[in-house]
């Protein structure tokens, strides 16, 4: 199980990194969802790996960490409410320019390429 | 337990809701209870400061819960400093806000403003990582309601820079939280005080890894070179004061910086000892040089007082890594400086602009009441570069002195120096272009969109901050001692330890032992089960 949930957070995380580098609004975000995932998965782990083990202490030898649950519960929330801010953001900055890159400095020449 | 600490959560948090609800409609009642809450939120801090001036640790569970279970606020001399700082520059920011009629270009400013300043009081005032997180999001999340406040394409284009960059930052501060949590159980800073030192020196390389990824989180929000990128358009872009009220927002993570690595991984801690000296220094001197040759280099007005802030803050941070009491003591000295003198500049850019119509620093013709502006733009300047007489020049002497005994005295003071002069050959040129070589060629177009004249109110909040400024200068030896004490207090961290961890609450470890008596070994911090299990006392409860 520790080899394919840290592969999890590596491909998540890969994917993610790539598609935030692609400079548009739609992958940027999509690679921060990505992300996110991957962070989520990430705090679980920081818990240790406990299969069907009860997140309450009771007489029992083990069990499960509820904490990270709770941060990841909190942490799932937070970027819920962000992706859908910077959705709205990013469709606003769109419709206004008519364009989606990111990257400020470059706008008008990437503008022609799309064009072309 | 008083609960005066969680007032300046608590406040905003009643004072927005109560805006959005009742006064939606009615901008004048919403202007009165916005700077009413702002006010009653300076009193409140004022009395926390004078309360933990003799350097009383207060502390606040919530809901009553012990330490290392429950969230708790805790209020030391640097915490309180900063959140009167923050509240102060709110009082003006707000009054120029009002009085140049900003709040009126958008909708909720008031409401937005308020939530605002409840996350940065609350990161300022919290013991546990997490909630520190909580509060980055809290503060961030009202920030992208104002940097977007009024619209506009160029506005809307720097809010998406701003906000995705932030994202990415919080992703990494969450990996952060993650590796620390997975490496010693707790995310209480008091309790990981404790725990870090116990790591064995062949287990450290967790740690290690989750102390520079905080740190990496920390610089994000300071805007250390070179990850600062985010920050000269969105400032730039960003309505007036709200730029101005930011200000204090890049010190929130020259705040954690310092909170954490004196506390959680303090210098003669051998796990994370060469990160200040070998890594945080070079950096700051780097965002110090960029942020002077941004100055020099910038096109408009507003860009290059955004380098300002990058320079000034690198000067902080400068002061942060040379890490001792000494140096801790003029960083935060500089620290209050620069958040003023940043504020009063990001106003003053704002009058420029009106008068003007346009920020290029391209001659044009001259405006009327220009000698009001050019005096305020003079006074900032100086302040924000350093040159006496007033706090900056002082700042930067108490920081090169600090400087003076340390191995690295050749680079810091080489850096500084260069830089102080090539900001203000910038600053020089960029006010003889603006005031001094205005020349009446053509006549100005009249911009039918250009807002009305900022009201003198506005000019009241300017010269109210650049008084502030004066008044750091003239008792600059009583806010030199105290500033020395908050460092004595900060390099002493015992005192603030034990105040959040051996105060009783519900379910404190000595109350938890007699509940469940075969539990009690796993929640002694010093068993040593607890740091590589990971099953942490936190998943006791």
């Amino acid at each position: 199980m520790e080899l394919l949930v840290a592969s999890a957070i590596g491909i998540l995380t890969a994917a993610g990194l790539y598609m935030v580098m692609r400079l548009r609004t739609f992958p940027v975000i999509l690679g921060i969802a990505l992300l996110t995932y991957a962070v989520n998965v990430f705090l679980f782990a920081a818990g240790r790996l406990t299969k069907g083990a009860p997140p309450i202490l009771r007489d029992v030898a083990t069990y499960a960490d509820p904490l990270p649950q709770a941060l990841v519960l909190t942490a799932i929330v937070i970027s819920f409410g962000m992706t859908a801010v910077v959705v709205m953001i990013a469709l606003g900055a769109f419709l206004g320019t008519d364009d989606d890159h990111i990257d400020d400095e470059t706008g008008p020449v990437a503008k022609g390429e799309d064009a072309r | 337990m008083t609960h005066w600490l969680i007032l300046p959560v608590m406040l905003p948090a009643f004072v927005a809701p109560f805006i959005i609800l009742a006064a939606r409609f009615h901008m004048g009642i919403q202007r009165a209870f916005s700077v009413a809450g702002v006010f009653a939120m300076i009193a409140v801090s004022l009395y926390l400061v004078i309360e933990t001036a003799d350097g009383t640790v207060m502390l606040y569970q919530m809901g009553d819960w012990a330490a290392p279970f429950g969230i708790v606020l805790v209020g030391d001399r640097l915490s309180t400093m900063m959140v009167l700082l923050m509240s102060v520059l709110a009082l003006f920011v707000l009054l120029y806000s009002i009085g140049s009629r900003w709040d009126e270009r958008g909708r909720h400013f008031h409401v937005l403003f308020q939530f605002q300043l409840m996350g940065i009081a609350g990161a300022f005032l919290t013991g546990d990582l997490f909630n520190l997180f909580v509060f980055f999001e809290i503060l961030l999340i009202a920030s992208y309601g104002l940097m977007i406040h009024a619209g506009g394409n160029a506005r809307l284009r720097a809010g998406v820079q701003y906000v995705l960059f932030n994202l990415l930052g919080s992703t990494l501060f969450l990996f952060a939280l993650g590796a620390i949590y997975a490496e010693t159980g707790t995310l209480n800073m008091a309790d990981l005080a404790r725990r870090v030192t116990l790591i064995g020196a062949d287990e450290t390389v967790g740690i290690r890894v989750a102390a520079v990824l905080l740190l990496l989180v920390f610089a994000i929000k300071a805007a250390i070179v070179p990850l600062h990128f985010w920050l000269p358009s969105s400032y730039a872009e960003a309505p007036a004061p709200v730029a101005a009220l930011f200000a204090i927002m890049t010190k929130v993570g020259a705040y954690a910086i310092i909170r954490v690595y004196t506390m959680v991984f303090p210098t003669d801690l051998e796990v994370t000892s060469g990160l200040h000296g070998d890594w945080l220094l070079p950096v700051a001197l780097l965002s110090l040089a960029v942020g002077a040759v941004g100055v020099l280099a910038a096109k408009k007005l507003d860009r290059l007082v955004t380098f300002a802030v990058i320079s000034s803050m690198g000067m902080v941070m400068v002061a942060v890594a040379i890490f001792t009491q000494e140096s801790i003591a003029s960083a935060l000295y500089y620290m209050v400086h620069s958040t003023l003198a940043a504020g009063a500049l990001f106003l003053v850019v704002d009058l420029v602009r009106h008068s003007r119509g346009h920020l290029d620093l391209v001659v044009d013709a001259p405006v009327a009441g220009a000698a009001l502006v050019a005096g305020l733009f003079m006074v900032a300047g100086i302040a924000m570069t350093g040159l006496p007489p007033l706090s900056g020049f002082i700042g930067k002497l108490m920081v090169l002195n600090a400087a003076y005994d340390g191995g690295q005295m050749a680079w810091v003071w080489t850096v500084v120096l260069a830089s102080s002069l090539i900001g203000i050959v910038g600053f020089a040129r960029a006010g003889s272009i603006l005031f001094w070589k205005a020349q009446s060629e053509g006549a100005p177009e009249p911009d039918p969109d250009r807002p009305a004249a900022p009201s003198a109110l506005s000019f009241v909040a300017v010269g109210c901050l650049i008084a502030l400024l004066l008044a750091h200068t003239v008792f600059a030896g009583q806010m030199y001692s105290y500033t020395s004490a908050t460092a004595a207090q900060l390099f002493a961290p015992q005192d603030y330890i034990s105040t959040v961890l051996d105060t009783p609450g519900k379910l404190s470890p000595a109350t938890d032992a007699e509940v469940t008596p075969g539990l009690a070994p796993e929640l002694d911090p010093s068993a040593d089960g607890a740091l590589d299990q990971g099953a942490t006392p936190e998943g006791d409860t």
